[in-house]
């Protein structure tokens, strides 16, 4: 299975580039239909308290307008909690738009404007006046972090920290070298590109065919269904294409229900699109706070690693990611304590974005690892090499496969890490000071349950389909490869089709698991259609394949043939027509194999290195290089899985150095609700990035090698910038983003 | 086609613009962007909505070869005016050259912003500043990748930019 390729493994092109490149891709808000109304969302502008009273009177006689929902007039909606929980659901009380007085965060939708035009809606949202009782709100974590509290119902049993292991305190007082320190993170904004939106047009028949800005068609489906208690079978919601997501589109957002009941109180077609600021308000990266306590004996051999964390959550609901658990695997280390809570604040529930936890965890380890460094006298390289372990100790597991040496070997070879002088401040370029940085990631290799069909045709033709998404991570090309390496066919003759609640099911796109699933099924489709192939070529009349066995056959130029010998064999056209089939059709489940899953634990291993530029007196940090080594099994196409390490590695400078949502404490309420404000790297903030994917065999981590590129990309970057940024100035900034402010206030060590 | 923007009782006037080569009339209202005007009423939705503030680009368009952001562009003042939109620079079956280049290149992950990243460097070959790299990360900044193709746009930019460096003669782009 693993060997030879013809189109698996290469670096082609993105099959829908050209529909992307010629503006031909439609996204959610781009569908059209006869007699569109259009919705817009009035957000509260306190962060807690009670609606007193809303006047729309204004609002209603606005030329154009429909009508007005608000808590008062919103039509009948479920009942029960359950019905509002969608798949990625948290534990706690999911939201309700519109469910009645109380304001739980700044921008929640309060009201909502339909109209003729989008324009109309917009400025008549605009005289709707609200009158609001306030009340003192809560929303600084580092304020908060005294109010946290363990979880009580785990939103995953493996979020939560492993058991103690060995007397850690006891190790930390007894070590050679000790660092202790906490490391703050700010809330960040996925901030995709594409405006959240839900288009949803009204069949004659009462369908509903609903496109929606999400990372999951059904779960869209499966919530609207339960709540506005639809006939399933009457529902079809679509995400051909997806503007961006990073997280922000695994759980339905409220445009979506405010589309559809609009739509079906009016009984017209609607079109709801948020707006920018709109996105502010919606789930987030939770600003969080942790303390990392390392110790290493006088070799830098780990004695002791403490790591506890305090993120935020919302008043409703107890959002939760695991944040410091990787501080209990990375390295190896036999007294180890974590704890981790959460704080209720405030703010709109946050949610998972880009390696969710990770990114936030690993940046304080691998910034708390190059201190210990320091405080050793040790290379950073050299320590974490010194604490290589291969077991995974938090569960006492073997581990599917961990090529990080050769990350560690590859990357520093690439980036010229031996050349670095090792004291802060001992390089410069010009005015500029230099520094050299490093970090580890680490994200779990996931799994999970999937289906898909394969249905190959008397013509050659191959179509593919399941209800996975490609959010830009480039599902329709690995699955257009997938097939055409089955059926031994070039890729332009598969077509993919993706992004419709209606087709095979498949979980949310999310977790770096779309590749290792829908792709394990479509592999498994495409078997079960070459066996199906394989029984109609037994019953043709002298079959030179009556004996073969299914594992010894395989498709070659467009004949089924023994693998051992291609001269033996039937072509496909004379196999169908044989049969007197037009096609071939097989769906197949995969999941994650409990037997392995029970003895190995699966993960995705980086090393990534970077330079900075520093110029001190402005207290400017440019990131000038970055190479990053990635150890993440089979890699099914170079071209998009480097892209998808770029991107990571991107949004990891962001994290670094410009992205800080920003809240006025005395009110509660984003400052910075807009992309001129709230910075996301621009073009200038980006120089040169070299990927490097290590040889890495793992037969066990999913069925067709792979283990997911999704989240990987963006762990352990923050650290290395934060690190090099050290190096270059001899200043640990501790609580991210680096602004120049925080350049210019620190003191030198 | 079905203009629900075109309400009774408020004020619209008519223009003439090229949109793609083709002369078209349009009734606008005078508040109308250019951007809602090619999205919503002509369904030319390769022009993207990404913020609607002039802070993204993600609606970059052409008007007389000149790139803009068409959000922050009334329509009525156009009139007269040569509009390009990204389906205008090419198809699926006929790319543009940078086009082609964005899909080699793997310049784009989600596609979003791709549009106006195209069109905002087809308007930058047009300017005629940039001469290498560094300039086209400077002069593409008013353009933002969330995906963070970046690396692999600039790579597309200067390939095109290069090929037609080598070609004096041929007209920029377009």
């Amino acid at each position: 299975m693993l060997n030879q390729s013809k189109t698996v493994g290469l670096p082609v092109s993105r099959i829908d580039g050209p529909l992307k490149v010629t503006g031909q891709a439609r996204y959610a808000a781009e569908h059209f239909g006869p007699g569109m109304l259009y919705g817009h969302v009035v957000s509260a502008t306190i962060a807690t308290g009670r609606i007193r009273a809303i006047h729309t009177a204004a609002a209603e006689h606005f030329p154009g307008v429909v009508k007005i929902y608000t808590h008062d007039n919103r039509p009948k909606t479920a009942y029960r909690d359950s019905r509002w929980k969608d798949a990625v659901a948290l534990p706690g009380h999911p939201f309700r738009p519109l469910e009645n007085d109380r304001v739980l965060f700044d921008g929640q939708p309060v009201a909502f404007v339909v109209a003729e035009s989008p324009e109309a809606a917009r400025d008549a949202a605009g005289l709707v006046q609200i009158e609001y009782l306030s009340e003192e709100p809560h929303t600084d974590i580092v304020a908060q972090r005294h109010e946290s509290y363990e979880p009580p119902v785990p939103r995953m049993k493996q979020f939560m920290p492993p058991p103690p292991r060995g007397d850690a305190e006891a190790a930390f007082a007894a070590a050679a070298h000790r660092v202790s320190a906490d490391y703050v993170l700010s809330g960040e904004h996925h901030n995709p590109m594409e405006l959240f939106a839900s288009t949803v047009l009204l069949g004659t028949d009462g369908a509903l065919t609903i496109h929606d800005k999400t990372q999951g068609s059904q779960n869209s489906c499966d919530y609207i269904c339960g709540v506005f208690s639809l006939d399933p079978g009457k529902v079809v919601v679509k995400n051909s294409f997806v503007g961006g997501a990073f997280g922000q589109a695994l759980r339905p957002k409220h445009q979506l229900f405010f589309a559809v009941m609009a739509s079906l109180d009016l009984n017209r077609s609607m079109k709801v699109e948020m707006t920018r600021q709109d996105m502010f308000y919606l789930t987030w990266r939770p600003s969080c706070i942790q303390t990392v306590s390392l110790a290493a004996d006088a070799e830098g051999h780990l004695q002791a690693v403490m790591h506890h964390a305090v993120h935020a959550t919302s008043r409703h609901e107890d959002y939760q990611e695991n944040v410091a658990n990787w501080s209990g695997l990375a390295y190896k280390c036999e007294n180890v304590k974590i704890s981790y809570e959460i704080a209720k604040l405030d703010l709109a529930t946050p949610g998972d974005m880009r390696a969710p936890g990770a990114a936030t965890g690993m940046t304080a380890l691998e910034a708390a690892m190059d201190e210990l460094a320091y405080a050793a006298g040790i290379d950073p390289l050299e320590l974490r090499i010194r604490n290589f372990v291969h077991r995974d100790q938090n569960q006492d597991k073997a581990i599917t496969s961990k090529a990080l040496h050769a990350c560690y070997r590859e990357g520093a070879a690439r980036f010229g890490w031996a050349e670095r002088s090792a004291a802060p401040r001992s390089m410069r370029e010009g005015d500029d000071l230099v520094g050299w940085g490093m970090a580890g990631g680490i994200w779990e290799a996931m799994m999970s349950k999937g289906e898909a069909k394969v249905r190959l045709s008397v013509d050659g033709s191959v179509t593919v389909s399941a209800a996975a998404s490609d959010i830009g991570t480039g599902t329709y090309t690995i699955l257009g490869q997938l097939a055409a390496e089955a059926f031994d066919c070039p890729v332009d003759a598969v077509s993919v089709e993706i992004g419709a609640s209606d087709l095979p099911k498949t979980g949310v796109e999310g977790g770096s698991w779309t590749a290792a699933t829908t792709g394990s099924a479509v592999q498994a489709a495409a078997k079960a259609v070459i066996k199906t192939l394989l029984t109609h070529a037994q019953s043709m009349e002298n079959s030179p394949l009556k004996e073969a066995k299914v594992q010894q056959v395989e498709i070659a130029e467009g004949r089924l043939v023994l693998e051992s010998n291609h001269q033996i064999g039937v072509s496909m056209v004379d196999i169908l027509e044989a049969a007197g089939l037009e096609a071939i059709e097989e769906h197949a489940k995969v999941g994650p194999d409990m037997l392995t899953m029970m003895r190995y634990a699966s993960y995705s291993h980086s090393a990534v290195f970077v330079e900075v530029k520093v110029d001190e007196e402005l207290g400017i940090v440019r990131v000038t290089r970055v190479v990053s080594a990635i150890g993440a099994g089979r890699i099914l196409n170079p071209k998009t899985a480097r892209s998808q390490i770029l991107g990571g590695i991107v949004m990891g400078i962001g994290m670094a150095l410009h992205e800080e949502g920003m809240i006025d404490h005395r009110t509660g309420r984003i400052m910075n609700h807009n992309l001129a404000e709230y910075h996301v790297p621009a073009h200038a903030d980006i120089r040169d990035i070299e990927v490097i994917f290590v040889e890495e065999d793992d037969d066990m981590a999913s069925p067709i090698g792979v283990k997911g590129l999704g989240e990987i990309g963006i762990v352990g970057v923050a650290a290395a910038v934060s690190n090099a940024v050290f190096h270059a100035t001899g200043k640990r900034i501790r609580t991210l983003p680096i602004t120049v402010d925080k350049i210019l206030q620190s003191e030198a060590v | 086609m079905d203009t629900p923007r075109a309400q009774s009782g408020l004020p619209t006037s008519s223009l003439i613009l090229d949109i793609n080569g083709i002369a078209q009339t349009v009734e606008v209202h005078p508040w109308t962007t250019l951007l809602d005007l090619l999205r919503s009423e002509l369904e030319l939705t390769g022009t993207k909505k990404g913020c609607d503030h002039g802070q993204c680009g993600a609606c970059t368009v052409l008007i007389d070869g000149e790139r803009i952001n068409s959000c922050l562009k009334l329509a009525v003042t156009l009139d007269g005016a040569e509009i390009t939109t990204i389906e205008g620079l090419g198809t699926p079956g006929d790319m543009h050259p940078l086009q082609r280049a964005f899909v080699e290149h793997d310049a784009f992950q989600c596609g979003y912003c791709t549009p106006g990243q195209i069109c905002s460097a087809v308007g930058l070959i047009n300017e005629g500043h940039a001469q290498g790299r560094d300039e086209i990360r400077e002069l593409m900044s008013g353009n933002l990748c969330r995906c963070g193709a970046y690396t692999n746009i600039a790579d597309a930019i200067e390939e095109v930019l290069s090929a037609q460096a080598g070609t004096p003669q041929r007209e920029a782009a377009e």
